[in-house]
């Protein structure tokens, strides 16, 4: 893109969708502005850029405002397409791969342990635990198959099911506890939890995942019901 | 896996669906954008077919499209993958924008027909007395009032031509009316929404839409039958 490139994200530090933005961002190698939001008092930017949903993350490029996480990764992909790695795989069918499985992380993973740390009742906690789970072991699965013996789901390089799912990796390990269950757990997802290791080891992830004892602190006072 | 090179177009697509499934539409009417031929198969949900459960394990839901024995699922996933593989086909054009900013928009829109505006429709729909019907009613009008602004006086959501956001958009230009129907209550009026009003009918009587149709008696049967549940 020619000329300067501004760009501003709108998050809160809790987030890990806000995380999925940062990570996307650092690994091409993109500067840009972080805007702490406070969604209690929400921010005139805020209110403008994202009028129908109110929420974060949201990604302002040159003035324009992008909303959800996922369509920012895509966005980034695309508007610095010559920058940097890309995310998503360059063949329409294996895009359809990870697109799927990007979604399927979203609905089958991340909404049922949100269920389950935010539950009232013992029943709804087992129920979301149980889906989460469930998600954890079909991700090793598909990682065996995705990654044919690399690194990451994208293969050598880090790609979008890596940032989809490692955006939420602070987010998962320190709830756990609220849980009552460990997501990443090496006897029973031994691969996933390399990949969530090495994931967690990148400069990337380092900069971009949440503080997890401040996280941990704020779960357990409520925070993130 | 091939790779490079335009996806040819004698390979064989199979879509497997449901005659009242709105997402099934929503791949036909791309498919039909770019004049892919595919065969439909039919599946009975009550009793799925050995090729449904072996080629969607995971969700056993419609559509999945099948393209050189591969299987695509979720209609989101399968339409931009429509309108990737047979980019240059097609007289219908591209069924997303070129550029990533308006691609993030239609993106966005979709998001937004799904979690935001379809849930009060349901509601208003299945609302069992007066008084939440009322309430869902006025919360789908307002989603709606959103939409009004967004097509503005355009032909349609992305400009001359139906794009992403029309697809996913498209079923409500038949269903409301039959919701209208079945409850007695207007939702999509010309006073309240005009654009949206005159998108309804543009839609349903252009391309693609226009000769993919579910039969809508019958749909109008089915829904009365999940009505009364």
């Amino acid at each position: 893109m020619a000329g300067e490139d501004e760009l501003k994200l709108l998050g809160t530090w809790a987030s890990p969708w806000a995380s999925r933005v940062k990570i996307a961002l650092h690994l091409k190698g993109l500067s840009y502005e972080y805007v702490e939001q406070d969604l209690d008092n929400k921010s005139e930017l805020l209110l403008s850029s994202n009028p129908v949903h109110k929420k974060v993350p949201v990604l302002i490029h040159n003035g324009k405002a992008i909303c959800e996480s996922l369509v920012i990764l895509e966005y980034i992909d695309e508007a610095f397409g010559a920058i940097g790695p890309s995310f998503l795989p360059a063949d329409p069918y294996e895009r359809t791969i990870a697109r799927f499985w990007a979604a399927y992380i979203d609905n089958k993973l991340a909404i049922p342990w949100a269920q389950a740390f935010k539950a009232n009742t013992e029943e709804e906690k087992a129920e979301g635990l149980k889906q989460t789970l469930a998600a954890a072991e079909m991700l090793e699965g598909v990682l065996k198959e995705c990654s044919k013996g690399k690194l990451f789901f994208g293969g050598d390089n880090v790609g979008y099911m890596d940032i989809a799912l490692g955006g939420l990796i602070t987010w998962l390990q320190e709830t756990e506890e609220l849980c009552g269950a460990k997501f990443f757990d090496t006897a029973k997802t031994p691969l996933l939890f390399e990949w969530m290791e090495r994931f967690s080891g990148l400069d990337a992830a380092k900069v971009s995942l949440q503080d997890g004892g401040r996280l941990v602190e704020f779960a357990k006072g409520g925070g993130l019901r | 896996m091939d790779h490079g090179g335009e996806y040819a177009p004698d390979e064989k697509v199979e879509l497997l669906g449901t005659w009242s499934s709105p997402y099934v539409f929503k791949v036909i009417w791309a498919l039909t954008m770019k004049g892919v031929e595919y065969e439909y198969v039919e599946e009975d949900l009550r009793n799925k077919s050995g090729a449904l459960l072996s080629l969607n394990p995971l969700h056993k839901k419609v559509p999945v499209l099948v393209y050189r024995g591969k299987p695509v699922a979720e209609s989101d996933v399968i339409v931009e993958f429509i309108d990737e593989a047979w980019k240059d086909r097609g007289g219908g054009g591209r069924i997303l924008p070129e550029d990533p900013y308006e691609r993030a928009m239609a993106r966005s829109w979709v998001i937004f027909a799904r979690d935001v505006l379809s849930p009060p429709i349901w509601k208003w729909f299945t609302a069992p007395g007066e008084e939440e019907q009322e309430g869902a009613r006025e919360a789908a009008v307002a989603q709606l009032l959103v939409l009004e602004e967004e097509l503005g006086r355009k032909e349609f959501f992305a400009g001359d031509c139906v794009g992403l956001v029309d697809l996913s958009l498209g079923a409500l230009a038949y269903v409301i009316p039959i919701y209208e129907e079945i409850t007695g209550t207007r939702i999509v009026t010309e006073e309240r929404l005009p654009c949206l009003s005159a998108w309804m009918g543009r839609f349903l009587s252009s391309p693609p839409a226009k000769d993919h149709l579910p039969p809508l008696e019958k749909l109008k049967l089915s829904f009365l039958g999940e009505r009364t549940l």
